[in-house]
């Protein structure tokens, strides 16, 4: 599977919620089926990104942890 | 009443807040100078608020009239 | 065939009133409210943040938990409406059709037309601001500490007194508050818009040592020299400057040609039709009412909205008005508050700030979540004025 990133989201250092809120901001630029990365060091991240995925109906095609970063692929419905 | 052209009405009687003061500033500040502003209000403060500020921001008080329960403030932006 | 009502905004008015339309047209009418992220933020709460009063979790919600099921919420940002053909135009190349508007499309902020500001000064307006403003404040070991406003009109009228007071009470608790000077840059001749809650104000200014300095419209900020300067020709030295930043309308309204010059929508007082269009209305901040720009105008002018378009949708003659109802609380610090209650017929008499209204204040940011956006306030809550709402 293509995991061409569209674009990359900064957010290590924000507070929650700013990295859902950011990453809801950000997902606008690119196109429907396109593949958006996130990266936040807040720990609540986890949780939240994975409700806002399930809500919003965006697909949270992967997520990791190194080092205290927190990284999620979503690709935009 | 004046026979200037009015740039811009605001009609801020019974609205206390932010008030017909702020309003002018904020058209103040929008407007190009020579724009020609109205504000009419109900406040009674305003008949020393607005002409304070009006001096101390260096614009001109056109002309201000009476009517019913209110005021017409015509200011010009000077600068 | 059921009416098309489209809304542009997913805040408090544009929640609301879709909610409210969708509940009493029901099969009559397909709501559909368009927010470019769909995220709700309940703004009173950015304040809090800043003060480390508050974590930032529970300002943020999805707007599609607010929203009844049958409300469709397209999360996209509209860029233009076009009022003769009833469509507005989406980002993404699609269209919507509509039979009636609601643009509750709020305030944007507008940082960069302010020389120095971003680079020089701090602010609540938003979450981010208001997180940033919190770290900048831990770091604060004492100085100068100023308040002022950068543009008006300007959402909450009495966040800048709020933020003086309950900074004051914040540099006490730290032990540093007499090795800082707070003070208040006020674009008027007194503390606040309000005369008679100035006069409540002021002497409890005076008695925390809080300066006011009046008549100052910020103009300028020169980070480097540590100044900020005003319209009026003043200028004044800070250490630590917290300006409320200057505010437009959104682009979706001025690429419409809708609006006026900061982009406002000339909107009827009573009737919240937009001028000259018989189909488009709008609610809260986008319109450029005189009115306090605050979510109170917003959640009191929502169901005359729906009123007035569920009317003309059944085909008879809308009745509601909306009468000025505002309702703010102003926050005095010390788990003290005052509530300002007006309309166009009944200019406001707040009280001596007390425990009750901070009491009530903090019941309201808690129900806010459960009660607001789904019309589920009670209509009349106990006041000693009318509603606002009149029946022509």
């Amino acid at each position: 599977m293509s995991m061409q990133i569209a674009k990359t989201l900064d957010l290590k250092g924000l507070s929650c919620p700013l990295p859902i809120v950011k990453t809801a901001q950000g997902i606008k630029e690119v196109a429907s089926g396109e593949l958006i990365e996130a990266l936040a060091t807040d720990p609540g991240s986890v949780a939240d990104f994975n409700a806002w995925c399930k809500s919003t109906g965006n697909e949270l095609v992967e997520q990791g942890e190194d080092g205290g970063v927190f990284r999620f692929v979503i690709r935009k419905k | 009443m004046t026979t200037v052209n009015i740039d811009r009405s605001i009609d801020a009687r019974g609205m206390p807040c932010p008030g017909p003061l702020m309003s002018l500033i904020g058209a103040i500040r929008e407007g190009e100078v020579g724009t020609v502003i109205e504000v009419l209000s109900s406040d009674e403060g305003s008949k020393t608020d607005i002409p304070a500020w009006i001096t101390k921001a260096g614009h001109e008080m056109v002309e201000t009239v009476e009517d019913e329960g209110f005021t017409h403030f015509i200011i010009r932006k000077a600068r | 065939m059921p009416a098309k009502v489209v809304v542009l905004g997913g805040g408090v008015g544009g929640t609301l009133a879709a909610n409210l339309l969708a509940k009493e047209l029901g099969s009559d009418a397909k709501v559909s409210v368009v927010d470019p992220t769909g995220m709700h933020h309940y703004q009173p709460g950015y304040l809090y943040v800043a003060l480390g009063q508050a974590n930032g979790r529970w300002l943020v919600r999805d707007e599609r938990t607010l929203l009844r099921r049958e409300v469709d919420l397209i999360i996209e940002q509209a860029v233009r409406v076009h009022p003769e053909a009833g469509t507005v135009q989406l980002e993404r190349g699609g269209s919507l059709e509509w039979d009636y508007l609601v643009i509750a499309t709020g305030a944007r902020l507008v940082h960069d037309q302010i020389p120095g500001l971003v680079e020089g000064s701090h602010e609540f307006y938003s979450l981010e601001g208001a997180q940033r403003l919190r770290e900048a404040l831990r770091r604060f070991e004492g100085g100068r500490l100023l308040v002022g406003v950068a543009g008006v009109p300007y959402k909450c009228p009495p966040a800048p007194v709020e933020f003086v007071f309950m900074v004051d009470e914040y540099l006490r608790k730290r032990g540093i508050r007499d090795k800082s000077e707070v003070m208040l840059l006020s674009p008027l001749n007194r503390a606040f818009t309000i005369e008679s809650a100035s006069k409540v104000i002021q002497p409890i200014m005076e008695q925390r040592g809080i300066g006011l300095t009046t008549f100052f419209n910020v103009e300028e900020v020169d980070p480097s020299a540590g100044t900020v300067s005003s319209l009026e020709g003043e200028k004044a030295e800070y250490d630590l400057l917290v300006l409320v930043p200057p505010h437009k309308g959104q682009q979706v309204v001025t690429e419409s040609a809708l609006a006026d010059g900061p982009g406002w929508l000339p909107t009827d007082r009573h009737t919240l039709e937009v001028e000259g269009q018989e189909r488009i209305f709008a609610i809260g901040d986008a319109t450029n009412l005189p009115i306090s720009k605050s979510g109170s105008t917003a959640h009191f002018e929502a169901p005359v909205v729906a009123s007035r378009i569920a009317s003309l949708v059944r085909g008879t003659a809308p009745r509601e008005n909306y009468g000025g109802r505002v309702m703010c609380f102003l926050e005095t610090g010390n788990r003290k508050a005052t509530v300002l209650r007006f309309d166009y017929e009944h200019p406001p008499a707040p009280p001596q700030p007390n425990n009750v209204w901070h009491a009530a204040k903090w019941m309201f940011n808690r129900l806010y979540w459960e009660t607001v956006p789904q019309g589920r306030l009670p209509e009349n809550l106990p006041m000693p004025i009318p509603t606002g709402r009149s029946e022509s």
